[in-house]
């Protein structure tokens, strides 16, 4: 009998429930709407949903989430001291929080739904906004990939992650002397009038940059660049911690930890930009292993030659490195543009953080601009050179003989520079003129876990 | 009544243990601790930033003794901790006032024994 019932309630939730999924054989309002706005920019409508492609994309968004929160929490988290640890684990968990509400409320809209007027190229609308229109039928957001067909909703929260990632990178440039009212005020505004526009720009169907033919595959540009370039900023008003010259990590263990939750996550973050399950998303992975692989190898080598010892940093560092330039690249280039984007990686950033940081006197702490921010420029650029038509027929780089790509990369390049340096900068002084951004001396003396949060990470007596 | 504050070398701890029970001093309390003596700290290096002079770890070791137990102590400490190069430690001694032993309230030489 109880056998019974369940099989009786399994049939019906699974023949009513899924039926409406999966043959959408009755269109609501929303899915019409959409259906002319698909036709509009020139994609066919799927009305099945593919299991395999969504499968791997809702798996790949819990990759990227991982990324955030233990990924670059405890990476970043072992780097500070340890005075301050839990403050960095707390700006990296309450950035996913913040955010994740941020988004499903207004955040997605305003990225990826159509522009209005004038403004089209840059910003969205609140169409979108409390996820209308966003639903169980195909997302139009599979442009490289026009029969993935995977659900709006999850092509939504997969874009959640990268929106939460990418203010939450930006905590290495001010580790350890930030407020924490002053860290929330920022990272709000910051996703609201950075991360939003710069990521309709290249991502929307509309983004003025992907009507120009500049590409950015996963990130390199929407994420990295426009971290980076906040990293810089923010270091250089907010000015040096105390005694930073002797702010060694507290636990490279943790670093260690967080970066191989990252290089684990960043499988998620690329193959998953593929948007579906198939050759793409394979080739995606593998570069984005190739590249974090030989940048580690590279930049522990420079160590060797330039410190007389291979430290676990560097080989931390330079995969970090490796990854980010392989981003904005994985969907276009093959193992050679890997290799090539992996070593160079490491080499540009090795000259920016060993070098340059130190004769500019400048203290990017845990070099969100040296890492990120330099890896993302270059791969970037990067796609420009190595572009492969054997990858997507449509991307041809220097390599492949076309100079159209590197001119329309550099282009993206300088204008999310430009962009994210203005509107950081005015975000900061308007945040430092209210609630005031630093600590007090007193305070960051005491460390950041007792005087922003009452608690402590370690103890030292039970 | 002595007091012995010995700083050694972390990794001959065991050993100089074993020296001390030999020689039959059982009133022990060790703690990590950091420093450096004529031979300077070790240098750290943290993605290019050279930290010079940092504090190297050592193990503090305070033992109270009857005055007669003085030499065997000393030996004890230095056969265990001694590897002939420059970090091996220091032996500090002091005179004891008192000492009472918590449990029964005994005081001076009965109640270190």
């Amino acid at each position: 009998m109880f056998k019974f019932i369940i099989f009786t309630f399994s049939f019906i939730f699974s023949s009513s429930f899924g039926g409406e999924i999966i043959t959408s054989q009755n269109y609501t309002d929303s899915s019409q709407l959409l259906q002319v706005l698909l036709n509009s920019i020139n994609i066919p409508m799927h009305p099945y949903i593919d299991f395999g492609n969504t499968a791997w994309v809702l798996t790949a968004t819990a990759l990227v989430l991982l990324m955030t929160i233990p990924g670059l929490a405890f990476f970043y988290g072992g780097l500070v001291k340890r005075k301050n640890v839990l403050s960095v684990l707390m700006q990296c968990l309450i950035a996913l929080s913040v955010i994740s509400v941020i988004w499903v409320v207004f955040g997605y809209s305003l990225t990826f739904s159509p522009g209005k007027g004038a403004l089209a190229g840059f910003i969205g609308s609140f169409d979108w906004a409390f996820l209308n229109h966003v639903g169980f039928e195909p997302s139009p957001y599979t442009a490289a990939q026009p029969y993935a067909r995977i659900p709006h909703l999850a092509f939504m929260i997969f874009q959640c992650m990268f929106a939460v990632i990418t203010p939450a990178l930006i905590i290495g440039a001010f580790a350890e002397r930030m407020k924490f009212s002053a860290y929330l005020i920022f990272i709000i505004l910051w996703s609201i009038f950075v991360y939003m526009p710069v990521a309709h720009w290249l991502w929307a169907q509309d983004g003025w940059l992907l009507k120009m033919g500049a590409v950015d595959f996963a990130g390199g540009i929407v994420v990295h660049i426009n971290a980076g370039i906040a990293a810089l900023m923010t270091t250089l008003f907010i000015g040096k911690r105390k005694n930073h010259l002797h702010s060694h990590p507290h636990n490279l263990t943790f670093t260690v930890l967080g970066t191989g939750l990252l290089w684990f996550g960043w499988f998620g973050f690329n193959a998953g930009s593929a948007l579906a399950a198939d050759g793409l998303a394979a080739n995606a992975f593998v570069v984005t292993n190739t590249s974090g692989a030989i940048a580690a190898i590279t930049w522990v080598i420079l160590d060797w030659i330039f410190i007389k010892r291979p430290t676990i940093l560097g080989v931390a560092t330079g995969a970090i490195a490796g990854l980010a330039a392989i981003t904005p690249a994985s969907g276009f280039v093959d193992i050679y543009g890997a290799l090539g984007i992996g070593i160079f990686a490491s080499l540009i950033c090795y000259i920016f953080v060993i070098i340059i940081k130190p004769r500019l006197s400048y203290d990017d702490a845990l070099d969100a601009f040296g890492v990120h921010g330099v890896a993302g420029i270059w791969g970037t650029f990067a796609v420009g050179l190595y572009a492969t038509p054997l990858v997507q027929s449509a991307y041809k780089g220097l390599a492949s003989g076309s100079l159209h790509l590197l001119k329309v990369q550099s282009i993206a390049i300088i204008s999310t520079i430009v962009y994210s340096m203005i509107v950081t900068t005015i975000i900061y002084w308007l945040i430092n003129l209210t609630v005031g951004v630093r600590v007090d001396e007193a305070e960051e003396s005491t460390g950041l876990d007792i005087s922003e949060h009452n608690e402590r990470a370690y103890t030292i007596i039970e | 009544m002595k007091m012995i504050v010995a700083i050694i070398q972390p990794h001959r701890l065991e050993e100089v243990k074993e020296a001390l029970y030999a020689a039959e001093v059982n009133l022990i309390t060790a703690s990590e601790v950091l420093g450096h003596g004529r031979q300077l700290g070790i240098t750290e290096v943290y993605r290019g930033v050279k930290e010079t002079g940092n504090l190297l770890r050592k193990i503090r070791l305070e033992i109270a003794i009857n005055d007669n137990f003085l030499e065997k102590t000393i030996e004890a400490i230095i056969h265990g901790a001694k590897t002939g190069k420059v970090g091996d430690g220091k032996i500090f001694v002091y005179d004891l006032e008192d000492c009472i032993r918590i449990r029964t309230g005994e005081r001076g030489p009965t109640a270190i024994g």
